[in-house]
């Protein structure tokens, strides 16, 4: 494959619309899709709320802002919300700005169709790389203040006195001199008629009211009914239902089937092919169609990858791992080889990482009603302008006749990144036009056909002068890259980036250790199974590799894995704070209960520094009881702590799920877990309390919902080292016959 | 088997105090009752083989994994889902410290947390630690542990 650079992507996106250009040339994307189109909103615009139902005749101030004249205000939510509070978080953003009665706050998702129509008006919809909050917070904040300006002028104008006479507090606006008073839904109107002043002052977060505080989230109250409609709870008039088997073997097609055997099925409507690959059932209920699917003959063609296995993937990463073989550069200072061939004492671990399944509790799923007028997709989505681009490609309409409507995600982890199964949920809906089809992946399916967590292996080798200091540091990543498969035009003269999350040499996931020598590379191989973006990513196992490595290293030389990173971390204080903060919280250096062990880990991911540390107690070896965990975190700002502390702790439940029991196996060239009968889930009686301290230094905007999963198993490990002295290099633990006590 | 032929039977379904007559198979898993025939979609769907405890409701005051009863065996027996959790528009109390605890983040395992919770705290007003470890074992991908701990200690004492 050619690599193409992001440049080159983008200036594509002159000459023809496709879906990678679409979705990486960010900037151009939207103008470029609109070019041609009427634009249908001319003055206040009329947007369905996320529920699909029209909202009522109320004055858009501007994208972000709704006022009606009850005096709810609505705020806009490009972002997707997936659990991790990103749209509550947003909505604190711009109603600090705006001034508005947080009592009186309410959101909506505009759909990407609308935002398209509008030259982009709500700009990136895009919800991964924990960047849904740190990489619109300027523009959402700008929403929110302009809005404010213009709705003071609009009373201004009214009283016809000086707008700087006047002054707002929670949506009543007071003219100061005369004490005269008015509030936003009065003036809405009008404001939204008013031109947008060029430029506004945002506040000074340390004067922050409603943003910077552990707010509730607004979405809870339809959660804990049974009301919230996720996509799989969507229904439409006539709508029948889907289930869908694509062919187990990764890149293997479907050769045939047998619809006969099952049309007289109950409830069976149509057997269809979907793609070179899949076959679905439809039918009035999915139960009729996941049933009569599980009776349908299917032949595949399953390819040469049905050779494959995790035996053979591993041998190959090992291969990797010599030195001989060509590696891509990623981030290097001094001469790391020469000074490991010189050196007096040498220290070197091989480690593996496998595949992950994210795993969302609510599987993939997408609701289409397709005419040849209109191709219209419900679902849950972490990137509706993705799911656009998908669903315009799938259809074959053009933009002005295709819309996604997001509902809430039962989670996301990445996963919803992809639109696999937005296409597929098209593809038949195209064969049905004029009846809504909802397509539902089985559990099954699911753990199946998942877009997984790289598949790498490592060897460090760390080398020590005569005084036992660490002079080099060899790191020698082996295995599959993200991009490659995902975004090929990300990569950069075949080098994945990416790869080097955590470990890289600068940027927002950059080393947090200064080695006289050290070389950081990785030798690319790309397995048949398809990777994807999930929660952390590559910081997962770079972490884990670097940071037991680390412990390691302070151990071969008799000293104490604090201070040892200490030494290293000279010129890397923000790395070092958040250690030092778990070091204190644990009790570093103070004796732990009889029969606990502690670890410790430090990263830095999307743009935060994070740390971590552990107190466990094994029996027999092999049996673990985490009694206590505790996590810093350093993103610079915090729009919601109470919220960033739930993203914590759960990135410490959905790593440490991964590490004791996660795992995704090859054999036959398919995935062999099935269900979480198979791929299990902590739960509550085996996660301890997650002690946060929050440590935001202010003066860049770092993302919260995936650093943290880096330090949560290199924490359990390290501790569990210190513990029995045996070091895991291998996982996940249910592989070593090792699990919650 | 001749798929021409599949039983169809009318069962009679008690669910939350109404009931209810859905046209379907007596194998059918409730859950697929509840969510397709009878329309109630707040429970949920998640592994289908009762590992997950997303689609938890109560029989007969009992929490049960909805994927795991068949429509024939639930017939005649009092089902309550989440939606049935509150009485005459009062919220049951485990729902009051869940909104009070702000215990949901996806929210999509919730409901069967909440059912599982709600029957634990029928038979043990005052759980323990140790009790909840023991009786709550529904998947939380999101890792909402320590607010659902939280919140049902909140609802004991409420």
């Amino acid at each position: 494959m050619l690599p193409r650079t992001r440049k080159g992507a983008a200036m594509n996106q002159h000459v023809k619309i496709n879906r990678r250009s679409f979705v990486v040339g960010a900037a151009t994307a939207g103008a470029g899709l609109a070019i041609g189109l009427d634009l249908p909103f001319g003055g206040p615009a009329v947007v369905r709320a996320a529920d699909g139902s029209p909202e009522i005749n109320a004055p858009e101030v501007n994208a972000w802002v709704v006022i009606r004249p009850d005096e709810t205000v609505v705020i806009r939510i490009a972002r997707s919300e997936m659990g991790q509070g990103t749209l509550t978080g947003l909505a604190q953003l711009v109603a600090e700005e705006l001034e508005c009665d947080w009592s009186k706050v309410t959101t909506e998702f505009p759909t990407p169709g609308q935002s398209v129509a509008r030259k982009r008006a709500w700009g990136d919809f895009s919800t991964g790389g924990s960047r849904g909050i740190r990489s619109s917070q300027d523009y959402v904040r700008k929403g929110g203040a302009t809005a404010r300006v213009m709705l003071i002028q609009a009373a201004a104008n009214e009283w016809k006195v000086p707008a700087t006479e006047c002054k707002v507090s929670s949506g009543v606006i007071t003219h100061t001199p005369s004490g005269k008073t008015t509030t936003y839904g009065k003036v809405a109107e009008a404001a939204a008629k008013l031109e947008p002043p060029a430029d506004v002052k945002l506040k000074d977060p340390k004067d922050w009211t409603i943003a910077g505080k552990g707010l509730k989230r607004l979405d809870t109250a339809d959660k804990v009914t049974g009301k919230m409609i996720y996509g799989a709870d969507v229904k439409l008039p006539g709508m029948l239902n889907a289930a869908i088997k694509d062919c187990p073997v990764f890149g293997g097609k479907l050769k045939s089937f047998d619809a006969a055997k099952i049309a007289n099925m109950k409830g069976v409507k149509k057997v269809v092919q979907v793609g070179d690959s899949a076959v679905a059932v439809v039918a009035d209920t999915w139960w009729h169609a996941k049933t009569a699917l599980d009776a349908l003959p299917i032949i595949w063609d399953e390819g040469d990858n049905a050779k494959v296995s995790s035996e053979t993937i591993a041998k190959w990463l090992a291969e990797g791992l010599d030195n001989a073989q060509p590696a891509y550069i990623g981030n290097q200072n001094g001469d790391a080889k020469a000074a490991i061939a010189g050196a007096a004492k040498k220290v070197e671990a091989v480690y593996s990482y496998p595949y992950q399944n994210h795993a969302t509790m609510e599987p993939m799923n997408a609701t289409v009603l397709y005419t040849p007028e209109k191709c219209e997709v419900w679902c849950g989505t972490q990137n509706g302008e993705a799911a656009f681009a998908a669903a315009l490609e799938a259809s074959g309409l053009p933009p002005e006749k295709v819309d996604v409507h997001k509902l809430l995600l039962g989670g996301g982890f990445g996963r919803r990144g992809m639109t696999d199964y937005v296409r597929q949920a098209v593809a038949i809906a195209r064969q049905m036009p004029g009846t809504p089809v909802k397509l539902l992946w089985s559990r099954e399916e699911d753990m199946q056909h998942g877009k997984y967590h790289p598949i790498t292996q490592c060897k460090l080798t760390g080398a020590f002068d005569a005084d036992n200091n660490l002079i080099a540091l060899h790191y020698r990543l082996s295995g599959q890259s993200i991009l490659f498969s995902v975004r090929p035009e990300a990569l950069q003269n075949g080098m994945d980036p990416a790869a080097f999350q955590g470990v890289a040499q600068t940027g927002e996931a950059a080393i947090g250790y200064s080695v006289p020598n050290l070389l950081v590379e990785h030798s690319m191989r790309n397995p048949h199974v398809p990777p994807g973006f999930w929660r952390g990513v590559n910081v997962n196992h770079n972490a884990i590799y670097m940071e037991c490595f680390m412990d390691e290293l302070a151990h071969a030389v008799g000293q104490d894995p604090l201070e040892f990173r200490r030494k290293l971390m000279g010129k890397h204080p923000k790395h070092l704070a958040v250690l030092n903060a778990v070091a204190e919280k644990i009790g570093w250096g103070t004796p732990a209960p009889n029969g606990v062990y502690r670890g410790i880990a430090q990263v830095m991911g999307y743009g935060s520094y994070v740390a971590g540390a552990a107190e466990i107690s094994v029996t027999d070896g092999s049996k673990i009881k985490v009694h206590r965990i505790v996590a810093s975190t350093d993103p610079g700002y915090i729009v919601n702590p109470a919220q960033v502390e739930r993203q914590i702790a759960g990135s410490f439940v959905y790593g440490l799920s991964a590490l004791f029991y996660g795992g995704c196996t090859v054999k036959d060239g398919r995935i062999e877990q099935t269900n979480f009968d198979t791929y299990n889930s902590m739960r509550i009686n085996e996660m301890p309390k997650v002690e946060s301290v929050m440590v935001p230094s202010g003066g860049f905007w770092g993302g919260v919902g995936e650093p943290t999963i880096g330090v949560a198993a290199p924490a359990v490990l390290n501790a569990y080292f210190a513990a029995t002295g045996k070091r895991i290099r291998s996982f996940p633990l249910r592989s070593q016959n090792i699990t919650f006590a | 088997m001749d798929w021409t032929n599949q039983g169809t039977a009318m069962a009679n379904l008690k669910i939350n105090g109404k009931t209810i007559t859905v046209d379907v198979e007596d194998d059918t898993p409730l859950l697929w009752a509840i969510r397709e025939n009878v329309g109630l979609t707040g429970t949920k769907y998640g592994c289908g083989i009762a590992q997950c405890g997303a689609c938890t409701v109560h029989m007969d005051g009992v929490a049960m994994r909805s994927c795991g009863v068949t429509v024939g065996e639930a017939a005649g027996k009092e089902i309550t889902t989440i939606e049935g959790l509150a009485v005459n528009g009062v919220l049951h109390k485990v729902q009051t410290a869940w909104i009070a605890n702000d215990v949901p983040q996806c929210g999509y395992c919730q409901s069967g947390m909440i059912m599982a919770v709600a029957a634990l705290l029928k038979d043990n007003p005052k759980p323990t630690d140790d009790d909840i470890n023991d009786a709550i074992t529904n998947i939380c991908r999101c890792g909402t542990f320590q607010q659902v701990r939280e919140a049902i200690h909140a609802a004991a004492n409420a």
